[in-house]
Parts: C-alpha cells; structure tokens; sequence
C-alpha cells in the first residue's frame, strides 16, 4: 500500500518547531520538530507514552505547548483554540455525541461553520456514502458496531474538508480483520478527498504498510523521521530497530551491528557462502519455530550471542530437512545488510 | 466416582438447594424479590389506594362519623373553593419556581465540581453540599427563620452596609429562599453525577468541529445534563409540593401549602376524607410531570 510515490517536495502544511511540552515534572515531549507536507499520509509511530499522543493534540489544539510553535498552512496556530484551526479530529473512542444521530453527529460541525441547510444535507449524505453508511443517517450512535461509529468519527471529521485530518489510533479498538479493512478503506479515502492525513498509531506494520512518511517517537522525542522503507532498513538507534520488526544486535570489531532476522542465511556447519561475498559465523540452533509461512531459529553464534533468524519456507515444509535444535549450523549474511549503530 | 459422591453429601440439603437456585435463576430472583415486593404492595401501593378510596367519602357533619359512600362531595368543594384553589396553584407554583431555581443554582455548580474543580477540591465541596443534610431539617428552617425576621441577621448586615432594610420575614419570599436552599443538594448531586459521565473526549469533538463553549455547553452538555435535571427537579419539585412545615415556620399569614390544608383536616377538623381528597392533587400533579418529563425522552438517554 505504501507503493503509491510519496510526495517528496510540496509546501509544508504543518510545521512544528521546537516543541515542548510538561505535566507537572514529567517532560511529555520534547525537541519536537515536524514538517508535513500537503497530500501526505504522515505516521507519528512509538509505543504508549512516547509523545506521539501529545504531539498531536498540541497540533489538534487541545493542549498548549510550554515552548515551541505550531503552524497550520502558514499560519502560527501555537496559542490558538481547537474551534480556530483548520483541522479536524479521529477520536481513538470515537467521540460520538450519544444524543444525536448519526447524521447529526456528522451536520454537527458544518451547522457551526454556518453552512447553509441544503448544502449540509447534501454533504452529509456524499460523506456518508464515503464512509459506505448510505442509509445509516437516521440511527443513534448507540445502534452501530465499533467499526460504523469509527466510520462515523471519519465522515464527521472529513465533511468538514479540513486542511489536515488527525487520527488518534483509529483503529485502536477495532479487531485484526476489521482494521485491516479500514486501512485500506483509510487509504482509499485519503485518496479520494485528497487531505492531509497526520496518524498516530503504535501499530509498527500498520505505520509501514500505510504511511508515505512516518516519525519514530520514543520518551517524548523523535528518535527518526523517514519513509517506511528509510526507517526499516536504516534504523538510525537501537530503539528504532527494535520497534520495527525485529533485529539482532551484534559487537563486531568494537562497533555494534545490527542486521535483520531475514537478512541472515543459515546453513549447514561446513557451508559458508565465502565465495558468494558472504560473512559468516558458526553456531549451534537453540529454538526452532515452525510459523507457517517462514521458520524461527534462535541460535547461538560461537562468540556468545543469541541471534534470531527468519528462513522463508519456500519448498513445502519437513521436519527432516529443518534445522534441528542442537544442530551445528553456519550464520551467514552479505556486509551490505549490516548497520552500524 | 464414589468418592466424588462421598465428598458432596455431608451438607446435603444445603447443597441441593443451592444447585437447584443455581439451576433456576428466576426461582432465586423472586425468593430475594419477595419480601421487599410485599412489603412496597402491602405497605405503600394498600395505603395509596386506601388515601384515593377514602377520597371519595364524607363525614357527618354532626357526628364526625365517616360515612362510607361513594361521593364528589370533596373534589367539587376543592374546584369550587376559591381559597382551595389558590392554595393549590401557591403550592404547585412554589414547587415549580423553587425547582428553576435550584437548576439555576446547581448547574454551574455542579459542572465546576464534576468538570473543573481537582479531586481534592471536588471532595471538598461534595462534602459542603451534603453537611447540612446531616443536620435537622427542622434546625435549618428555624436558622433562616432567624436570619429573615424583621431584626434578623439580614437587615442587620444590610443596616451595616447603609442599606435600606428587607422585610421579607414570614413571606412568600422567605418560603422560596428557604426551600431553594433546602432542597439544592437535591439538585446538585443528580446533575453533578450525568455531568461527571460525559466524557471528556466529547468536549474536544465538539471545540474541534468548531463549537465554541456557549455552542458546547448548549448542543452537548445540557442534553446530555438533562436526565440529571430531570431527577433532581422531581427531589426538588416533589419535595416542594409535599411540604408543611416551611409554610408553617417562615411564610406569612397567606402562605398555606396544601400540606397544612391536609394536617388542619387529619388534626383539627377531623375530615380525613376531605384531606385524602386534597392530598390527591399533588399526587396527579406529579404524576403529570412524571409523564411529561418521559415524553421528553429523560429517562431514556445514557
């Protein structure tokens, strides 16, 4: 899904500078600098109490920042009230006001705006077909799924065409094959209405496969900013490697490498692949996992080390050819997949 | 096998009446549901129906004996009586005022206990809602009976201050002040706890499609307030209405309730038809408000 071309030049629609934040004595975020640009699908990533919340509700205006600026399409929007922005918001527990309907919840905000009544029926109904609700308009929030209301939370953020659309972990409360759903069906409708998107989500696949850039967030700091590819493959910390995907860290020479559980190859003890311009190690298999698609090996390299190694099953699986546990084995991988941290 | 069936006869009965519960959930709800049932039919629904029964008898003037025939006797001299009738419409206005009142005071109140105020302060301030509860209702009115009177604690302060002095004492002024303040922790505490349930994300969807706090306040805030509104002004309103004892110690001479028509006819003149008969017309009157306030859809929402 990340295979739409990312927009790499554009005018910036929002750009924090120098963002901090604090709760009484702890620092929530800070160091923060962003630059999103328009059209774009941009992830705020982190586990939970990384800031990645906090920066987007200094950018939603529900929190002010103790220093720093904010600005929205040029505009310094740092000291501003939510109702003076030109964003609107994806509440992680939707946020549905219980007493109205639907269709109310989505009016809502263009009956604050002023819009007049012809055109908020109108609108209302288009966003309702956006979000594959036509006919829905008529119950309380009350009578839906946890999926309609979120694609209730989505119709009344978007029929406002704000300039920037913030999601807090929208999918959060959703099931695995619902979310999987609504983020494709998240993508198709960025792409239909053409708006920023600004999503924070703790869910690593969920910000590779759907962000054309995302920001790596780790204790109220952003540890790497990058397209998914970028942050995947190049790891700038530790932190980061660690919390996309999985990763073995090594001490080499007196560096510390770091090189991806599928980017090794393993072999039998007296099969290195010198010749093919491969570094290898010999170790003993501790673990092996059988996960279907691919295979888990934990073995233990011959300096000490416990690595992970992910081998694809490519021919139907047997456990006669597998490697076995205690079996002597030979780790090898191309010094072009290593990062030194 | 065996001894599995060993382990379980020792307390036999017990444990066969308890599986057989277990087996029959409703056979346990109406065991546990009857005694207070009997007790709200015997008790409470018998002697409603006796209050209406007896409506519709008189007395023997002479006698002072009942007699136990069906008549409208009592409601047509109510309908008719000019006095009857105002005393009415002073009790039900009273009740109705002295609610709007209360919403008026409680509201903003109640939203700073349950919205702003921190935990510590909110404690606080529960606890100055409830304390006078702890006190003699009886205690309190005298109280305001003191500060009211003519040389009361009022026109004392008003005199320091230069001001002209109230003689508000024994009014209706004073029956209104009084049961304001009687029943507001009545009002406070349902608002405080519908308010306090809103949660906090509405109030940021609603500044973030644009609603500034007066639009907030009223498209999200009072609808969802008003099932605690409404519960708070049936305290409020029934607790007005069913009164006699604040007309008694701070209303004027013109300041009967239909309480203290009821009691002057339980005690004085010994015609508990004619009070049962009066006494009804709070009753539908709460009925009334009973059924408008589920017309507006307050016992639904949350």
């Amino acid at each position: 899904m990340a295979s739409q071309p990312a927009p790499v030049s554009g005018e910036i629609i929002v750009r924090v500078n120098n963002v901090r934040k604090t709760y009484r004595s702890t620092v929530a975020v800070e160091h923060v600098d962003l630059e999103i640009r328009r059209g774009e699908f941009f992830t705020l990533l982190g586990p939970s109490g990384s800031g990645k919340t906090t920066t987007l509700r200094l950018i939603a205006g529900f929190e002010l920042p103790d220093s720093g600026m904010i600005e929205i399409n040029g505009a310094d929007v740092t000291k501003k009230p939510p109702y003076d922005r030109d964003i609107n918001t994806v509440f992680q527990d939707y946020a549905l006001f219980p007493h109205m309907s639907v269709a109310q919840n989505i009016a809502y905000g263009l009956e604050t705006r002023g819009v007049k009544r012809a055109d908020i029926i109108t609108r209302v109904d288009e966003a309702l077909r956006m979000v594959r609700l036509e006919g829905f308009g008529e119950r309380l929030p009350a009578q839906l799924s946890g999926g309609q209301r979120q694609r209730v939370g989505l119709a009344r953020a978007i029929v406002n065409r704000p300039q920037v659309l913030l999601l807090d972990e929208p999918l959060g409360a959703l099931d695995l094959k619902l979310r999987q759903e609504m983020q494709s069906e998240l993508k198709r409708i960025q792409a239909e209405v053409n708006i920023t998107f600004l999503y924070v989500t703790h869910d690593q696949e969920e910000a590779l496969t759907m962000s054309d850039r995302l920001a790596v967030f780790n204790k109220g700091r952003i540890e790497q900013m990058g397209t998914p590819v970028e942050v995947y493959e190049k790891p700038s910390t530790e932190f980061v490697a660690n919390f996309l995907g999985t990763t073995n860290i090594l001490d080499r020479d007196g560096r510390r490498i770091m090189i991806r559980p599928e980017k090794m190859v393993l072999t039998g003890s007296g099969d290195t692949l010198a010749a093919a311009g491969y570094h290898g190690e010999p170790g003993i298999v501790r673990d092996a996992i059988y996960v279907g698609m691919f295979s888990r090996y934990l073995v233990e390299l011959s300096g000490g080390a416990v690595v992970t190694v992910v081998q694809q099953n490519l021919d139907r699986f047997s456990a006669s050819q597998a490697r076995q546990r205690g079996e002597h084995v030979q780790v090898s991988w191309r010094p072009e997949n290593v990062n030194a941290l | 096998m065996t001894a599995l069936t060993t382990q379980t006869t020792p307390s036999g009965a017990l444990r066969r009446f308890s599986a057989l519960l277990w087996r029959h959930p409703r056979f346990g709800a109406a065991l546990l549901l009857t005694p207070p049932l009997g007790w709200f039919v015997l008790i409470y629904l018998a002697a409603l129906v006796a209050l209406f029964v007896s409506a519709f008898w008189t007395v023997d003037d002479f006698t002072g004996e009942i007699i136990h025939e069906w008549s409208l006797t009592n409601f047509i001299t109510i309908a008719g009586d000019p006095t009857y009738r105002a005393i009415a419409l002073r009790t039900v206005g009273m009740a109705a005022i002295v609610t709007i009142t209360d919403i008026v005071l409680a509201f903003p109140f109640a939203y700073y206990m349950a919205r702003i105020a921190g935990p510590k302060l909110r404690a606080a301030l529960f606890a100055l809602v409830l304390l006078p509860l702890w006190s003699s209702y009886l205690a309190r009115v005298y109280s305001w009976r003191l500060i009211l009177s003519n040389d009361g604690l009022l026109n004392w302060s008003l005199a320091h201050l230069g001001l002209p002095a109230l003689n508000i004492g024994y009014t209706n002024w004073a029956m209104w002040i009084v049961f304001s303040y009687i029943w507001l922790p009545f009002m406070i505490t349902p608002i405080y706890a519908a308010l306090e349930r809103i949660p906090h994300s509405l109030f940021e969807a609603s500044q973030d499609l644009g609603g500034r706090g007066f639009r907030t306040l009223r498209k999200v805030v009072l609808p969802l307030a008003l099932p605690g509104i409404i519960a708070g002004s049936i305290f409020t309103f029934s607790l007005t209405l069913g009164d006699y004892i604040t007309p008694i110690l701070v209303g004027g001479p013109g300041s009967d309730f239909i309480g203290n028509v009821v009691y002057a006819n339980v005690g004085i003149a010994n015609n508990i038809p004619f009070a049962a008969a009066y006494a009804a017309i709070p009753l539908v009157v709460m009925c009334i408000y009973l059924l408008v306030a589920r017309r507006l859809g307050a016992f639904e929402m949350m």
